[in-house]
């Protein structure tokens, strides 16, 4: 098999830094478009005169989840933890993965050929983080929606302008917008042609890389408007990657918490924020500022900043700031453990 | 033939003329900032209650550009009381950081001119009223007097110069006299480590690109704090940072207050950071105060309709709600402003006085201000002008 052979390939080349690559393949369910299974992607520190691999940065470092039809997943976590990477590595938008798999409606995403992945590419999107840089300031915003649909051939040339103009009414666009140019957009209709770019090849399921972030609080709240009624109307899939906990709470429907590269918590949006389990879920969600002056809040101040990937701490990569931290956290690292129906952590604490 | 001018489109003629108005007025502003030997009485004043670090009073901060004329503060007035927090929120662009700069005459100078109002400085035995004050004078207040921490740590740090000596710049400038450079060093050590920085000694001698976000911002704010300043101005201080870390810089922030006794005025969009922070909260919109009272009294009792606005469309934490309110429309042009209520394209709570003019502040407490034509009936039982 090609999958082997490539492992085997891959193994060989770098294996004064043998790269941990073992998992359980997971057979397709058919209810998830999306199944991540240990997910990895390392990313080569280059050094010495022939600027061999010297170690990794261990962007992703085996991530597992599955991902219902018609859903919202939030991924939250601090800056530099791997969400981002790990929504653009399920998209095979950064190169081969280290390791793992990611099946898209039962289809390995790795194994296809680039013609496959390029007709895949349709099914999949992803809405940057940022909509002052993510958009071409030299084209006009019709051609930025309407490249990837003239490119596909998804409409006959005689529809394609109705196309647009009705992909852009979706999204709140106006049809005089379509000769303009992205610097004469504020932030929200910026994200708005974002969303229309992404949208226009009519995707089932979507990556929003932090899609509000960048907005002032009333505009946030038309843009999360907008997504959900895309959603209902289109049945989208979404993958809702961010750092404001309140916005993940409003949208998704389950949610991963990452730290590090790794999935510590995942499950159903509701168990997840009436009963935190890890320590570091409950550490941010007690960070979180509440809009009530008389709010009492205890807060579990994490103490230092967030290790180095390229070097992260031996056992649970989370006991250099955990406040329960054992003496087998040091050594071993805990393995993913289902609590509740369908609330898994990853946390020795949880150990029976 | 009737080509269609698009909005806000200007002729050549007419944009030459703007600018050679423009530069007129702001030679005759510039002139009076750079005089030299200005007697201190000119700028002396008195404060309406002593118990306030600054007052602003009724200031107009206007940008001369050859589009036209932005009134980016069209009448503000608040204080910050000694020794309390005054959070100030707003969209992007309403003015709130200009609202701060003018207070630094840090404004990107000749365009930005404070044109009208006054801002008072208690400095203990006497006040300055800022906006007539020369740049040459300004030096002695920035820094010692009231200092502020930028919006971007990434940005605001010089990534030529190691962490130590721009912190020690600070301290040589206006508490050097008379000290050596080992001195220098060690408040600056001192500094670093009460901003919560464990390696002070290896951070006094790196490059910003070597610290985290986190960790360049406790920087910004050591050297903010290099001068025990009774003012401090925060400028979203923590929008670029995650949760965790804005939790850290927000304690620390407080704890220092309160070491120092200083006032805090803090500048941000997020709703949750001003209710954990602030004790008098100062609502902006388009260059204007809607709304001002306690905390609890914007919290619990919100009354201008973009208040209201603003707390519903944030979703919050444990409180479900099906789809999100959102503010319809946009602020409006800050060229042509309307002559009514700034507000009233978007509101949804209009009610018949609306028509008229801007409306005045009207009193619901002693505290708590706002400007709406909803509330002229209870102005007329208690509240005055």
């Amino acid at each position: 098999m090609a999958k082997t052979e490539r492992a085997a390939a891959q193994e060989k080349k770098v294996n004064h830094l043998a790269i941990d690559n073992t998992f359980t393949p997971v057979t397709y369910d058919p209810q998830y478009i999306l199944m991540v299974n240990k997910l990895k992607k390392y990313f080569p520190i280059k050094g010495g005169m022939v600027s061999k691999t010297v170690g990794y940065v261990r962007a992703v470092d085996g991530i597992t989840f599955n991902l219902k039809r018609g859903t919202t997943m939030g991924l939250v976590g601090e800056s530099g933890c791997g969400k981002t990477t790990a929504g653009r590595t399920i998209l095979r938008l950064s190169g081969d993965k280290t390791g793992g798999q990611v099946l898209f409606n039962g289809q390995e995403v790795y194994d296809l050929t680039p013609k496959e992945m390029r007709a895949l590419r349709t099914k999949m999107q992803i809405i940057f983080q940022d909509p002052f840089s993510s958009l071409s300031p030299r084209l006009p915003v019709g051609e930025i929606i309407g490249e990837a649909v003239r490119e596909h051939n998804l409409v006959p040339k005689e529809e394609f302008d109705d196309y647009i103009d009705q992909v852009m009414d979706n999204c709140g666009l106006q049809p005089f917008h379509k000769d303009r140019y992205p610097h004469e957009f504020s932030g929200g209709q910026r994200q708005r042609i974002c969303i229309a770019r992404a949208l226009a090849l009519n995707p089932e399921f979507v990556v929003c890389d932090e899609p509000v972030s960048a907005l002032d609080v009333s505009i946030q709240a038309q843009i999360i408007n907008l997504l959900r009624e895309l959603q209902e109307k289109y049945k989208l899939t979404y993958l809702f990657i961010s750092h404001d906990l309140s916005v993940v709470e409003h949208i998704s429907d389950s949610v991963g918490v990452m730290y590090l590269g790794n999935l510590v918590e995942y499950g159903a949006t509701a168990d997840i924020f009436r009963n935190p389990l890890h320590p570091y879920t409950k550490a941010l969600f007690s960070a979180i500022p509440i809009p009530d002056p008389d709010a009492k809040m205890s807060r579990i101040v994490l103490e230092g900043s967030i290790p180095s990937p390229a070097n992260p701490p031996s056992g649970c990569k989370f006991h250099t700031r955990c406040a329960n931290c054992m003496a087998r956290c040091k050594v071993e690292a805990p393995e993913q453990k289902e609590i509740e129906p369908g609330h898994y952590v990853v946390c020795h604490l949880y150990d029976k | 033939m009737a080509k269609k001018k698009a909005e806000g489109y200007l002729s050549g003629r007419e944009a030459r003329r703007i600018s050679k108005e423009n530069r007129r007025i702001t030679n005759e502003f510039e002139k009076q900032h750079k005089r030299k030997n200005v007697p201190e009485s000119e700028y002396l004043t008195e404060m309406r209650d002593p118990n306030n670090t600054v007052e602003f009073d009724n200031l107009h901060t206007y940008f001369f550009t050859d589009a036209g004329t932005v009134k980016a503060v069209d009448g503000v007035s608040f204080e910050v009381p000694i020794g309390k927090t005054v959070g100030v929120v707003g969209e992007s662009g309403c003015g709130k950081s200009v609202t701060s700069l003018s207070l630094m005459q840090l404004l990107q100078r000749p365009q930005g001119q404070v044109v009208e109002g006054s801002i008072r400085l208690n400095l203990g035995d006497k006040a300055y009223d800022v906006t007539k004050m020369p740049t040459e004078k300004m030096q002695h207040l920035r820094g010692n007097f009231m200092s502020m921490i930028f919006q971007e740590p990434m940005t605001s740090l010089n990534p030529v110069f190691r962490i130590g000596d721009q912190v020690d710049e600070v301290i040589a400038l206006h508490h050097g006299e008379g000290k050596t450079k080992d001195q220098i060093k060690a408040r600056t050590i001192e500094l670093l480590e009460m901003v919560g920085i464990a390696n002070s000694e290896g951070v006094y001698r790196m490059y910003p690109h070597e610290l985290s976000g986190g960790m360049r911002q406790r920087v910004m704010i050591a050297m903010a704090l290099a001068c025990s300043p009774r003012l401090i101005i925060a400028d979203e201080p923590t929008t670029a940072l995650d949760v965790t870390i804005q939790a850290q810089v927000l304690d620390l922030l407080r704890n220092l207050k309160d070491k120092i006794n200083s006032s805090i005025m803090f500048i941000t969009h997020d709703l949750g950071v001003i209710a954990e922070m602030a004790d008098y909260v100062v609502v902006m919109y388009a260059g204007r105060v809607v709304e001002k009272g306690t905390v609890e009294e914007i919290f619990h009792h919100p009354s201008h309709p973009y208040t209201i606005g603003l707390m519903a469309s944030k979703p919050v934490v444990g409180k479900q709600v099906d789809k999100l309110y959102s503010i319809p429309g946009k602020v409006p042009n800050p060229i042509n402003m309307p002559n009514y209520c700034y507000f009233k394209d978007r509101c949804e709570m209009c009610v018949a006085g609306c028509e008229g003019e801007y409306p005045h502040e009207v009193s619901l407490s002693p505290t708590h201000k706002v400007s709406c034509y909803r509330y002229y009936d209870n102005a007329e039982k208690g509240g005055e002008r």
